[in-house]
């Protein structure tokens, strides 16, 4: 009996200290780099709130929050296309109070594109934070006529070409055979016949593949020793490359750069909301957000940031994006269910191929 | 005929430690053959210079006439029985009999009839599926003999092999060992620390002190004419004093204590006399006694092997006298004081150590 | 009355124990096997199936990366065995005390700075414009670099590296035990060194192999980070399986049966090698 009751006050000592630690908390899952330590010092000064970060990307992100029922976390930032088809089935997220949120600092055809986006029911999920695009990381140098994603299974380029086995890859492929996937998301049988096509002509340029990268590090690890000359990145590597390396660039594919928007969204549990909004308008607020942009030469969601972005950051762009470019950026729709999972084992079936 | 085993000017040397100082001598066929000495006395090494385990520093060993310079432990005609007798544990007792044999190539069913004969020999017959860890002390020392044995190697060495044992084993093993060796006929060298072991055992044994052998004898001779202070301090029981002064027909011990022997040198150090030979209440007409008289301090009865500890009248020397347990001694307590004497003969000189 | 007061004392003593083993081991455990015979119906319900099961014996990818995993996981439980038994041998029988040490703490170090750090030592080490190829290009043994990353070579070579602490701690306590005059008495009897190592060393060594074997195998089977950042394309390992259908797939059900077909299949192999090295679990275990 007593040994019962010793078992019980130990575990509400422990649920205890956990709410308390979270009390002047806030934990947020994030992407590297989205949360730079300047800012952090900054935020936490202004709040007197304490800042705890979380790397990830998005699939972590979401299995995460899946597996505590959006507890664990006071804020994620998950991609504004990896939303609206997971809080139909997990709930994992609560609707964003846009009231709370300074809208006037945000480019208004951002807010309303990822409010849209990221609708389920009659609430939305997310804010927008920052956006790019995925597309050719090239030395031109070694591979000067690299202008398209088929440069990725150009024999020319044999051991000296990496991209990433996961759902980007699939995508920009299919959008380079010809097909038009996100026109097929809510087709499951065309969009299995499309990723059929994928697998085999990625299957068949497997022998050219140097290596699937992992993470960001390693390709630019790679791509820095001249190991990679072409590959699939994202844009603001490319650009960080160019500074030391101006062999080295972002090409926007002819067929189209992908582009998407990372966001702020609130898990279902989080215990401080309110500081989870103090740091949305916080990162948001121009200057902070061209420090970020800067920084991580990631384009910002903030309206008046450009006032503060450093001159190369615009150069950055314009070098890589011609008018016709940017019209064609093939920007992610929401992801409806079920989709991940024919991909999913599209890229078993690549990686196991020999 | 040559002898079993011949051993010529062996030295060995670990660093600036001299284990083994120019060692000779020889053994012959069918002897049991003991070296007897401390532990650290070099022993030890000098039995692993004749397996193989050790390479002489100089000097050679010769095994039937062969020399056995170069040759590794598994190609020498002798084996041995370790100190913790090292039998193989995940082996079960025919298994670890066979393992020499198996090595040889001999055919499978020679090895059965061989353990098999081996085993009854030992007084193991029927024990060939026992784990050797199963067995008693005693058990396990036969297995480790009949592993050995079963090679018919030249010579077998012992490394303490009974150091291990019970008291009461080991005074049964002794006897056993001894058996053993006469019936088969092998040539056995053996080590020990224990005089009794050597000297109920052997036909010769080696006494060795600081890396050299101070006398090779039979045991009896050992015991009766030690050649050296050390030999006759370390074989036996003994009484030992040292002298002030010798020669010219006295002994003096330094406490004062005078005794006469006709023969005596100058300039020896050491007197021995074993308990056995102090006579109690002699018998007043015999001659040529030193006659004393000693006070009863303790006696330590140890049944047939009971002893008195007495103190010289005189000069206060303390001494230990045999007690044969017969009536005539029933009444002696501590305290009293008795007669005793010596026989010139059995006072034993020798000179200090080294000089 | 003593001995109430021991069975007291004893349930003391256990509750916590079992109380932890419940409640994070076989409550889980049970968890993920209802959700493995669970899959989504066309409704995208969740109802009893057995099609997570079915997947792993009818796409043959699931079967080949399975049986690769496995192979690569007896290779390399064999290499970190040949490597290491030289080595837990001479710490024990022939260096000295202090050398001893010594040894056997280099052999910690790679436990030490963490599986991934050793990885990128690897990386750096191994790339084509790593350490190694800089150096045998620069003494012109080669004149194009070698491809040493991201394939099954470096792959292996990390896994045995990581696992070969596992494998020595078992293998030195085994060997510690060893009296010296086991092996003198076997030469003694006319056993050649090599007859010593393979009828004297190893079979008294056998319960320390079979529990380092066991150890690095299942180490290895599990692994994660080796095979994916040192393996290279084609280095599917089943873990990142069970990861993809996890993370990526967000197939929680057909991630659970594929972890259970790992436990079970894994058990199998172990029996098995039991089974035919004649050696016990319980002893291995115990040793």
């Amino acid at each position: 009996m007593k040994k019962t009751m010793c078992f019980g006050l130990t575990l509400l000592t422990f649920a205890a200290t956990g709410t308390l630690m979270a009390e002047g908390t806030l934990r947020i899952i994030t992407w590297k780099g989205y949360a730079p330590a300047e800012l952090v010092k900054k935020f936490e000064k202004e709040t007197g709130t304490k800042v705890e970060l979380t790397y990830s990307n998005n699939e972590e992100m979401i299995a995460k929050l899946r597996a505590t029922r959006g507890g664990g976390f006071d804020l994620a930032q998950p991609s504004q296309d990896r939303i609206s088809g997971v809080q139909a089935k997990f709930h994992i997220y609560k609707p964003m109070d846009y009231s709370k949120i300074k809208t006037d600092q945000i480019v208004p055809s951002m807010l309303d594109a990822v409010k849209k986006n990221t609708k389920v029911g009659d609430a939305s999920y997310a804010v927008p934070f920052c956006y790019g695009t995925s597309g050719l990381i090239v030395n031109k140098k070694a591979a000067p006529d690299a202008k398209d994603y088929d440069a990725l299974w150009n024999p020319k380029y044999r051991g000296r070409i990496s991209y990433r086995l996961k759902r980007p890859t699939l995508i920009a492929t299919a959008f380079a055979l010809g097909y038009d996937p996100f026109a097929a998301y809510h087709d499951k049988a065309k969009y299995k016949k499309i990723m059929a096509a994928v697998e085999k002509k990625l299957i068949e340029a497997k022998p050219l593949v140097k290596n699937y990268w992992a993470n960001g590090d390693q390709l630019l690890g790679m791509m820095r020793s001249g190991e990679v000359t072409v590959a699939m990145g994202w844009d603001n590597g490319g650009w960080k490359l160019h500074n030391e390396n101006p062999d080295i660039d972002f090409v926007a594919p002819k067929t189209g750069a992908l582009g998407w928007i990372d966001t702020f969204a609130i898990p279902a549990k989080s215990k401080n909301v309110e500081a989870a909004y103090q740091w949305i308008n916080f990162m948001l607020r121009p200057e902070n957000a061209a420090y970020f942009t800067n920084k991580e030469k990631y384009g910002t969601a903030s309206a008046k940031a450009s006032q503060y972005l450093k001159p190369e950051i615009r150069a950055d762009f314009e070098r890589s994006f011609t008018k016709a470019d940017i019209d064609n950026i093939k920007w992610y729709p929401p992801v409806p269910a079920g989709i991940e999972e024919i991909e999913g084992k599209i890229l078993d079936h690549i990686r196991a191929a020999r | 005929m040559s002898p079993i085993l011949e051993v010529k000017h062996l030295k060995k040397m670990f660093k600036n430690f001299t284990a083994v100082d120019d060692l000779n001598f020889t053994v012959e066929e069918g002897d049991f053959f003991s070296i007897l000495g401390p532990s650290g006395c070099g022993k030890t090494t000098m039995l692993r210079m004749i397996a193989g385990f050790l390479e002489p520093t100089e000097g050679e060993i010769y095994i039937r006439g062969e020399n056995m310079a170069g040759i590794p432990p598994n190609r020498r005609p002798v084996n041995m029985v370790f100190q913790n007798l090292a039998l193989f544990p995940m082996m079960n007792v025919e298994r670890n009999v066979a393992f020499g044999l198996e090595q040889r190539g001999v055919p499978k069913s020679e090895i059965k009839k061989r353990v098999n004969d081996m085993l009854e020999r030992v007084g193991l017959a029927g024990y060939n599926t026992k784990k050797v860890t199963q067995l008693s002390g005693g058990q396990r020392q036969r297995v480790a003999i009949a592993r050995s044995l079963v090679l018919e190697p030249s010579i077998l060495l012992l490394d303490e092999p009974l150091g291990a044992l019970d008291r009461k084993l080991r005074e049964h093993m002794k006897i056993e060992l001894k058996l053993l060796q006469k019936e088969i006929g092998t040539t056995f060298i053996y080590i020990t620390h224990d005089q009794s072991e050597a000297l109920v055992m052997s036909n010769k044994v080696a006494v060795m002190n600081h890396g050299d052998f101070e006398q090779i004898d039979t045991p009896q001779n050992l015991y009766k004419n030690p050649r050296t202070a050390f030999v006759a301090g370390f074989v036996g029981e003994t009484n030992r004093f040292e002298l002030a002064q010798s020669g010219h027909g006295t002994l003096e011990t330094r406490s004062g204590w005078k005794l006469a022997k006709k023969d005596a040198k100058t300039g020896m150090h050491w007197l021995f006399i074993r308990p056995e030979s102090v006579i109690l209440l002699p018998d007043p007409q015999m001659k040529d006694l030193n006659r004393f008289r000693v006070t009863i301090k303790t006696i330590l009865f140890d049944g047939a092997n009971t002893k008195i500890s007495g103190i010289v009248e005189g000069s206060g020397d303390e001494i230990l006298i045999h007690l044969p347990q017969n009536a005539k001694f029933e009444g002696i307590r501590e305290g009293d004081r008795l007669e005793a004497a010596i026989h010139p003969r059995d006072l034993r000189c020798y000179p200090k150590e080294g000089s | 009355m003593s001995s109430r007061h021991f069975r007291l004392g004893f349930i003391i003593f256990l509750t916590p124990v079992l109380l932890w083993l419940l409640t994070l081991i076989v409550i889980p455990h049970i968890d993920l096997l209802i959700a493995s015979f669970q899959a989504e119906n066309d409704q995208g319900k969740l109802v009893f199936s057995l099609e997570n099961y079915r997947n792993f014996f009818t796409d043959s990818v699931y079967w080949y990366t399975f049986v690769r995993t496995a192979f690569y996981s007896i290779l390399v439980t064999v290499i970190t065995f040949l490597i290491t038994f030289p080595l837990a041998f001479y710490i024990t029988k022939i260096a000295s005390k202090r050398l001893g040490g010594f040894l056997s703490m280099l052999l910690l170090l790679p436990f030490w700075v963490g599986e991934l750090v050793s990885i990128y030592g690897w990386m750096i080490l191994l790339r084509e414009s790593g350490v190694i190829n800089y150096i045998l290009q620069g003494v012109g043994l080669i004149h194009k670099p070698l491809p040493l990353l991201y394939n099954d070579f470096s792959m292996v070579l990390g896994l045995v590296y990581m696992s070969m602490l596992f494998m020595v701690v078992p293998l030195i306590s085994a060997l510690e035990s060893l009296d010296d005059s086991l092996i003198e008495a076997a030469s003694d009897l006319g056993a050649s060194k090599f007859t010593i190592f393979t009828r004297i060393v190893i079979p008294y060594a056998a319960p320390g192999i079979t529990s380092g074997a066991i150890v690095v195998f299942m180490l290895v089977l599990g692994d994660y980070l080796s095979p994916d950042l040192l393996g290279g394309k084609n280095s599917l390992w089943f873990t990142e399986q069970i990861y993809n259908e996890f993370i990526a797939s967000f197939n929680w059900n057909q991630g659970a049966a594929f972890g259970f077909l790992l436990l079970l299949l894994s058990t199998v192999i172990v029996w098995l090698g039991l089974r035919l090295s004649h050696q016990r679990l319980d002893k291995a275990v115990g040793a």
